[in-house]
């Protein structure tokens, strides 16, 4: 191996050396990072500069230089409203309805999920019959892809799926699921609990393991009761953990798309339309398409996801800080 | 001697290259289709290039996603192909190439007729931009034998909606049959219902709205129906958005007494219902607007050739070898589709392959096309009318779940359209 790295070593040596004469070993750095930085610049940091501008204009036409500028009017349109706590009080009401939706989606999804994560976790974390398979069956749907996850509880959840065959067999009246508002997004949110819960109860469980088991001994010999211990010795020493995944699923719940859309449509009417799925209806599913006030809306629910980014990188840093 | 013969060789060589390159003309041809109707447009074109060997013609066969979602951005970013199969006719017009200098109008004129202007950019247009290869009518089809099974008559020519109602709600109660009716999903289907109770679309000066008396009332009938079950609730208030769905499958199970789509679900029904039920198309319902409003939408898909092109001769010639009214003939008889061409019309199209209620339902939804109402025609022509279709369908599912009161829902149509249409201007 070291022969054939020699050679190739010796070839990149003449050009570096020579690079190195030309800027200096301090400037050296960025021609190293140049590609990265290249790639990043094309790939994320102008995308970002052409959202704020498409943001910033206004009409139907997809070329910037065919758009008229129409300062900050994206914003205030999707901005008016008699009350932010009445969808129908705002000038752009399904917006409204899909901020609400996933606000009331993040509040639910995330507690549910968080609070099933542990719970399977500290499960998992105890001596059990067959525990690897557990681990893995819980494991198990984050491996699927959420069109497949979406699908998949459609065919059972639908008039004639699954579950109103079950119903209908054991005598019940059966329930057209996804037809009502209500119980349309209590499955969405179900549905992404469990498609995401494994990934989560396996980052608690590593928490979990990583408290020093002679702290438990310690509580043994004190005689402590099961929920003293999960209380004051558990919860605390997991808490760490349990902000970041907190973190992280609540920037996957303002992210949610794929597996609600692909589940619901959005519906029944805007039932379970999330913000993100407003933004791909305005700016490609509808016509005419609406790039700016889509633009402004992803400006929107990216300024959220940024205080929810900094909010997961000051946890970070500070458990790091110990 | 021998460098002489090098050169004059090499320019030989150079010459037959560059005349070469400069006769042979590549036209790229990008398509969708949900039956044969791309082969056999491939075929005819074949025909053309056999005839003119300095044109070919390369075909894009696409999903007919791209078609909707990928044509219209290639062609702003004008990377887009020299011709293509199009379902948005009115709204892709800024795009169009216009044919007129290469081809003989007159005989457009008289053999396209009114759908030439669901191309145009509106009334003072004149010009000749787009082929109507598959003409389409929306129109209602019935499970006859439910009716038989239920000693029900058939409602006959000149039944309103609410004679539908009755009747399949009745044949639903004595065979048990899941469903009344239902409709796809679709402002465009919606149409069907509306203009019978009057909606003209259009107000005095031609503008573009969806609160006129007539429309109002068809949207709360539609509303009340998806709530008390005479239709499939199922289809209209199961998605969110203007996401099209369709009621086939139930209509193939067997489980829907009427269901309100249109003449391209011919295809399907005659292959995948096969024996298992009689099915028939019904004249089309008519409603408190009297006689003269008892009309389908007209609609389907066009080929047309861009403006960015860079062989526009080429492109004008091709559409129009496919125009002439034996090649037309051949594209409608194999795609089972039914003509636009008036002289094709009239000298009916035998179709090849299809089955005999297959026949039967697609001269049926001939026989429609001389009654569309001329609302119809202006409805299908207008350059926003996905928008309005788009507006429609949210607005008024939003009304059948209960999320708006029908009267917020029409006061909301009424600003999503003047929004709509601000921003396409």
């Amino acid at each position: 191996m070291l022969k054939l790295i020699t050679p190739l070593m010796q070839i990149v040596d003449v050009p570096m050396r020579a690079l190195q004469r030309l800027l200096g070993p301090r400037r050296l750095a960025w021609a190293f990072l140049a590609p990265n930085l290249i790639l990043f610049g094309l790939f994320a940091f102008l995308p970002v500069l052409v959202n704020i501008a498409y943001a910033l204009t206004g009409s139907d036409q997809i070329l910037l230089r065919d758009r008229p500028f129409v300062g900050v009017r994206n914003f205030t349109d999707l901005s008016q409203c008699a009350s932010y706590l009445d969808a129908n009080s705002c000038k752009i009401d399904v917006f409204w309805r899909a901020v609400h939706n996933t606000a009331w989606f993040i509040v639910l999804q995330v507690g549910f999920m968080v609070g099933f994560s542990l719970l399977t976790a500290l499960i998992l974390n105890r001596k059990i019959v067959a525990r690897g398979f557990f681990r893995a069956v819980f494991f198990f749907p984050v491996l699927l892809s959420p069109v497949v996850v979406a699908l998949i509880w459609k065919w059972i959840l639908q008039d004639q799926g699954a579950l109103n065959a079950v119903l209908e067999h054991f005598g019940y009246p059966t329930v057209n699921w996804l037809l009502n508002p209500s119980w349309a997004f209590g499955w969405a949110v179900f549905l992404s609990c469990w498609a995401h819960m494994g990934f989560y109860t396996l980052i608690l469980l590593a928490g979990l393991q990583a408290i020093p088991r002679d702290v438990y001994e310690a509580a043994q010999m004190d005689a402590a009761s099961p929920w003293r211990v999960f209380h004051r010795i558990t919860l605390p020493l997991l808490m760490p953990t349990m902000v970041v995944v907190l973190v992280l699923a609540l920037i996957k719940g303002v992210q949610t798309f794929d597996e609600v859309y692909a589940f619901t449509g959005g519906g029944p009417g805007s039932a379970t339309t999330l913000v993100i799925q407003y933004i791909y209806q305005t700016g490609f599913a509808g016509a005419p398409r609406l790039f700016g006030l889509a633009s402004a809306a992803s400006i929107m629910v990216a300024l959220v996801l940024v205080v929810l980014t900094a909010v997961q990188l000051w946890i970070t840093r500070r458990n790091a800080n110990g | 001697m021998t460098q002489m013969r090098l050169i004059l060789a090499g320019a030989a060589t150079a010459a037959l290259l560059a005349a070469t390159s400069a006769s042979a003309v590549e036209l790229r041809f990008e398509c969708a289709q949900d039956g044969n109707e791309c082969d056999t447009m491939n075929a005819i074109f074949q025909k053309y290039t056999a005839a003119h060997p300095d044109v070919t013609v390369k075909m894009d066969l696409v999903p007919y996603k791209a078609i909707l979602e990928n044509l219209p951005v290639d062609l702003a970013a004008g990377t887009g192909p020299d011709l293509a199969k199009v379902t948005d006719l009115g709204g892709l017009h800024k795009y169009y190439l216009d044919l007129t200098p290469y081809v003989n109008k007159d005989y457009w004129e008289k053999s396209f007729g009114k759908t030439l202007d669901w191309y145009r950019a509106g009334a003072a247009d004149p010009g000749i931009y787009g082929i109507q290869t598959q003409l389409t009518i929306t129109g209602g089809f019935i499970n006859k034998t439910l009716f038989d099974q239920a000693k029900i008559a058939v409602p006959g020519p000149g039944a309103t909606w609410d004679d539908w109602a009755k009747a399949t709600v009745a044949v639903a109660k004595a065979t048990g049959a899941k469903y009344p009716m239902a409709m796809d999903r679709t402002g465009h289907r919606f149409a069907g219902m509306a203009m019978p109770y009057g909606a003209t679309y259009f107000d005095d000066k031609g503008n573009p709205e969806l609160s006129d008396p007539g429309f109002a009332a068809a949207a709360k009938q539609f509303v009340a129906w998806n709530q008390d079950g005479t239709m499939d609730k199922d289809v209209w208030a199961g998605s969110g958005g203007a996401t099209y769905a369709d009621a086939s499958k139930e209509f193939i199970n067997g489980d829907l007494v009427m269901y309100y789509s249109g003449s391209w679900q011919v295809q399907k029904f005659a292959s995948q219902i096969n024996t298992a039920f009689d099915w028939e198309v019904i004249p089309a319902p008519c409603g408190p607007a009297g006689a003269g409003h008892c009309s389908g939408m007209p609609g389907g898909s066009g080929v047309v050739g861009f403006k960015t092109t860079q062989h526009p001769k080429e492109v004008a010639a091709l559409l129009d070898f496919l125009a002439q009214q034996d090649n037309y003939t051949t594209l409608e008889a194999k795609s089972l589709n039914i003509p636009a061409h008036t002289g094709v019309a009239a000298a009916g199209v035998t179709y090849e392959g299809a089955t005999p209620e297959a026949a039967k339902a697609l001269n049926a939804f001939s026989a429609q096309v001389p009654t569309l109402s001329p609302v119809a025609y202006a409805y299908q022509g207008y350059k926003n009318n996905r928008a309005m279709f788009n507006i429609t369908v949210t607005r008024l599912t939003q009304a059948i779940v209960g999320e708006l009161s029908m009267d917020d829902a029409l006061a909301r149509m009424a600003d999503d359209l003047k929004q709509a249409v601000a921003a396409a201007n």
